[in-house]
């Protein structure tokens, strides 16, 4: 392990605090401030990418990375973890929410006096970058600071049209920038007790985000936001103790944990970081936090949906799956995620709000990755990781566009949505390739979702490939009708003003450009980046998820859908055609959006989306959903940690 | 991708139209006769098609030619995948992409029953989805592969060890061909509520684009159900024949048998009808291995 490659790490996890500092500073919105945030953002990305590419050409498995002198950074997580801890509790008094200090204590205090009375096992090793390491770097440095370089256009746009918001956007920068290094130190952490500290930041930065408003809907949201993470935190936290203070185990480092194999008495940290997990992912019975995420100016949702936030909890799943091969644990997440695939699936239909069906729409994805990771088999993993790979992308993409059409539109109904291909020709055609690239055939979310088929049936989940090819038709179901209501082309309708300011073009491009050379890079990100992690993990590799020939063959889908929009743009065909207006049973009044009545009046013509809100509706299937995950993450807490002593 | 394989596909692709085509009609003259009428000449479907390709185009949009141009081409695309012995799970990816662009077809008319039939089109998408995707991987579970081209080696006929994907994948085969009960987005029937759906604002070249497309639908539907049958054993292709010609004759007679049902109904029997036979199936396979 090359020093440099460590002062670089250094680097990323503080830099971003300093960032946060001086953005602080900045109140106003200027051109001073957008011009920190990009030079800042992309010497994060660049050094992101530079540590990255590094690991990766490498081709040294096993990256640990051992720190002489701990004392400082020992004595900084403490205070960080005091700091969060009295945050937690004095705006606790301020909201009157006195239920989350009980969880902030209940995590947070056992930790520190293990630590504070000596009682912590001395690590051997601290900081650990290995491939998988390197492979969400990548997704945090280049997503998680587009999104950043995306606020700090939006925010401006925001308040522009928030007038009774207040504008504290200097706070909701900074805080992004802290969350960006939490993530950094998470991954780069092997040591439990500094991963659990930017577990902690990250719930409570997400609090302060989701919070942002400060209207009561805001204050609720933030604070359920906030107790189911603290409550993940907690199980966290008893895994930790659990690893440190067992006179057998005596671990002090997740690679410990997921090194030694599955035993009676390893499964139980296991099983508590898992449920740790699924908090953070927002799996259910813990989905309703990530709904009420929504309240947030985009930007938050966008960093908490795709590149950060959710993505630790399958992170950690990732990272414990070896051992959750064949265990009562990896059945039941397997279980917890396969439902919450299909069940959130069919929310996702009933929804209108963009928003929310995106939300909806990363909840059961996350199942689905949960479902993979909690297989516990080669075949899985790689499924997993890719779907975290594809998944970032797409969602983050999605949910900027979604920001700047409720900023040109006032609306991020998908209602509203209609013929948005003539309204806003630019965000349209992102958006459609945003939207195939979670379910149409060639793309990424697909091959993944392809690859977790494959190995739910090799490793004989019945039930799994059940949930997987049900949920697969809702899926469809609920994309495809938002993506039509995108394609319907409105006569007589006139372009609205595309105001997307340039920043946020800087982030729409590259990830537009990603989904699509993703799409022929899948091979490639299979050889160099999925096969080393299967190779630190289980220590084999396997055959091509996706055959040679099967791969030759997405290439020429993906090349026969570019042919639509190409073909729109430059052939002449059907331009030729007479034209004429849609059918409306002879009664059309000038153009395709009214009609004369019976008693020759004209009437305006409307066809609204299919929500079938009567039969899977919020109202109907959310509780139930809730219930039944409940008792299965119950049944897991009780029969494995209980088992134990 | 050997030689081999580019000539069974363009097997498919020259001779597909014409045995789906006559398909069609032999369809035409079977319901005649269940209806005690004398039907059209056999080869209707196919004047019906040159009339409308000699007939002038008239568009509601531009966009609207290419999504339909781009249904006829996926859909070709994805049963020359299936005949020249690809990857079953990818044969079925394919095939809804091409039906989503059929749909986005509808749905860019604006027209109110051109839309209704796409919002129903994607309703009966989720119906079968789950089965098709069940019945690629009732066949890795039978004979361990999901290339064709290694399935049809198999030693015994798949029927024996899937019979209930068999059952499932017939059923939602009468959503797939368009037939009576589950016929909500085109209504082939005529005089509907609908006027015919999904296909309201096609005409000429457009509308003879989506026949053709479907012909070459019903030919890989119906290689599909062979499938079941076929074995490494030359005799068994017989077998296969009569069973396709066993199924399109069953789904004629339901054609004519059922008034459509109400969409919440299909939603509801197919869904069951999936779990029950395919997912039991499914379980039993599972303990068995």
């Amino acid at each position: 392990m090359a020093i440099p490659i460590l002062n670089v790490v250094n680097f990323l996890i503080l830099f971003p605090f300093i960032m946060a500092i001086i953005i602080g500073c900045l109140k106003k919105a200027s051109v001073l401030r957008s011009a920190v945030i990009i030079i800042g953002g992309f010497t994060i990305m660049i050094s992101a990418i530079y540590v990255a590419v590094s690991v990766l050409r490498s081709g040294d498995t096993s990256q640990f990375v051992f720190l002489q002198h701990t004392e400082l950074p020992d004595k900084f997580v403490i205070a960080g973890e005091i700091f969060l801890m009295g945050l937690v509790c004095f705006l606790s008094i301020k909201y009157k929410k006195y239920y989350a200090i009980i969880f902030s204590l209940v995590g947070t205090i056992p930790v520190l006096w293990m630590d504070l009375t000596g009682r912590a096992v001395e690590g051997n090793m601290h900081l650990r970058i290995d491939t998988f390491a390197a492979v969400m770097y990548l997704i945090v440095g280049i997503v998680g600071i587009l999104i950043c370089i995306y606020a700090s256009g939006y925010m401006k746009d925001y308040h522009h049209h928030h007038t009774d918001v207040q504008d504290r956007s200097n706070y909701f920068l900074a805080l992004m920038f802290v969350f960006l290094g939490a993530m950094f130190g998470l991954i780069s952490s092997d040591n439990l007790g500094w991963i659990y500290f930017f577990w902690e930041i990250t719930s409570v930065c997400s609090f302060l985000m989701i919070g942002y408003t400060r209207t009561q809907e805001a204050v609720d949201n933030s604070f359920r936001a906030l107790w189911m993470n603290l409550l993940g935190g907690c199980g966290f936290a008893a895994g930790l103790l659990y690893c440190s203070l067992n006179p057998e185990l005596g671990f002090s480092n997740l690679s410990q944990v997921t090194q030694t194999g599955a035993s009676e008495l390893v499964i139980v940290p296991v099983t508590l970081f898992a449920f740790a997990a699924l908090t953070k992912s927002a799996q259910f019975p813990f989905s309703r936090w990530l709904l009420g995420a929504m309240v947030a100016p985009t930007p938050s949702s966008a960093l908490l949906h795709s590149a950060t936030m959710v993505k630790i909890g399958v992170y950690m799943l990732i990272r414990v799956s070896p051992v959750m091969y064949g265990t009562l644990t990896g059945v039941m997440i397997t279980v917890i995620g396969g439902f919450t695939f299909f069940a959130a699936s069919l929310l996702a239909i009933t929804v209108s709000d963009g928003k929310k069906v995106l939300a909806y729409s990363t909840i059961s994805n996350l199942g689905l990755i949960t479902a993979c990771a909690g297989t516990g088999t080669t075949e899985g993993v790689w499924a997993a990781i890719m779907l975290v790979l594809f998944h970032a992308v797409s969602k983050s993409l999605l949910f900027q566009t979604v920001g700047d059409i409720e900023n040109c539109m006032g609306s991020r109904d998908i209602e509203d949505m209609h013929g948005l291909i003539i309204k806003l020709p630019r965000l349209a055609f992102i958006m459609i390739i945003g939207i195939c690239g979670m379910f149409m055939a060639p793309f990424g979310m697909l091959v993944s979702k392809w690859a977790a088929l494959k190995s739910f049936v090799d490793s004989g989940s019945v039930w799994l490939v059940l949930f997987l090819v049900f949920g697969s038709g809702s899926t469809l179901f609920y994309w495809a009708k938002w993506l039509g209501k995108i394609c319907a082309v409105i006569h007589q309708s006139f372009e609205l003003d595309d105001i997307t300011p340039r920043s946020e073009m800087i982030s729409i491009f590259p990830l537009t450009t990603m989904i699509v050379v993703m799409c022929f890079a899948f091979p490639w990100m299979s050889g160099h980046m999925v096969q080393p992690i299967l190779d630190e993990a289980f220590h084999t590799n396997i055959p091509d998820v996706i055959g040679t020939g099967d791969s030759i063959v997405m290439m020429i889908m993906v090349a026969m859908i570019f042919m639509i929009p190409i073909g729109s743009r430059f052939l002449s065909i059907g331009k030729n055609s007479k034209m004429t207006m849609s059918y409306v049973a002879g009664v059309n009044a000038g153009d395709d959006r009214h009609y004369i009545d019976s008693f020759g009046k004209e009437r305006a013509l409307y066809m609204s989306n299919w929500y079938m809100i009567d039969y899977f509706g919020e109202k109907k299937l959310l509780r139930p959903c809730i219930y039944v995950s409940t008792v299965l993450v119950a049944v897991m807490l009780i029969i494995v940690v209980g088992g134990a002593f | 991708m050997t030689l081999g394989m580019f000539i069974k596909a363009l097997i498919y692709i020259l001779l597909a139209p014409l045995i789906g085509g006559t398909l069609a009609g032999l369809d035409r003259i079977i319901s005649a006769r269940m209806q005690g009428r004398q039907g059209p000449p056999l080869f209707q479907p196919f004047y019906d098609v040159f009339k409308l390709l000699n007939k002038q185009t008239t568009v509601v949009n531009s966009i609207q030619v290419l999504f339909v141009t781009g249904y006829l081409i996926m859909t070709i695309f994805t049963g020359a995948l299936f005949f020249a012995g690809g990857d079953m799970l990818l044969v079925f990816f394919a095939l809804s992409m091409s039906e989503v662009v059929m749909v986005m077809a509808a749905f860019s008319t604006n027209g109110p029953y051109s839309i209704m039939g796409a919002q129903r089109e994607l309703l009966q998408m989720m119906c079968y989805e789950p089965m098709t995707l069940l019945v690629a991987i009732g066949f890795y579970y039978a004979n361990g592969s999901f290339m064709v081209d290694d399935l049809i080696q198999a030693k015994i006929p798949a029927i024996a060890q899937i019979p209930g994907f068999f059952i499932g994948f017939v059923f939602i085969l009468i959503i797939k061909l368009r037939k009576s009960p589950f016929d909500l987005s085109t209504s082939h029937h005529m005089h509907q509520e609908m006027v015919k759906g999904l296909t309201t604002d096609l005409s000429g070249n457009n509308l003879a684009f989506v026949e053709i497309a479907e012909w070459y639908d019903l030919v890989l539907m119906m290689g599909i159900v062979g499938m079941f049958f076929i074995t490494a054993n030359p005799i068994s292709r017989l077998w296969a024949i009569l069973a396709c010609a066993v199924v399109f004759f069953l789904e004629t007679l339901i054609d004519n048998l059922f008034p459509r049902v109400k969409y919440i109904t299909m939603l509801k029997v197919t869904w069951s009808v999936i779990l029950i036979f395919a997912g039991t199936n499914l379980l039993i396979l599972n303990v068995l291995k």
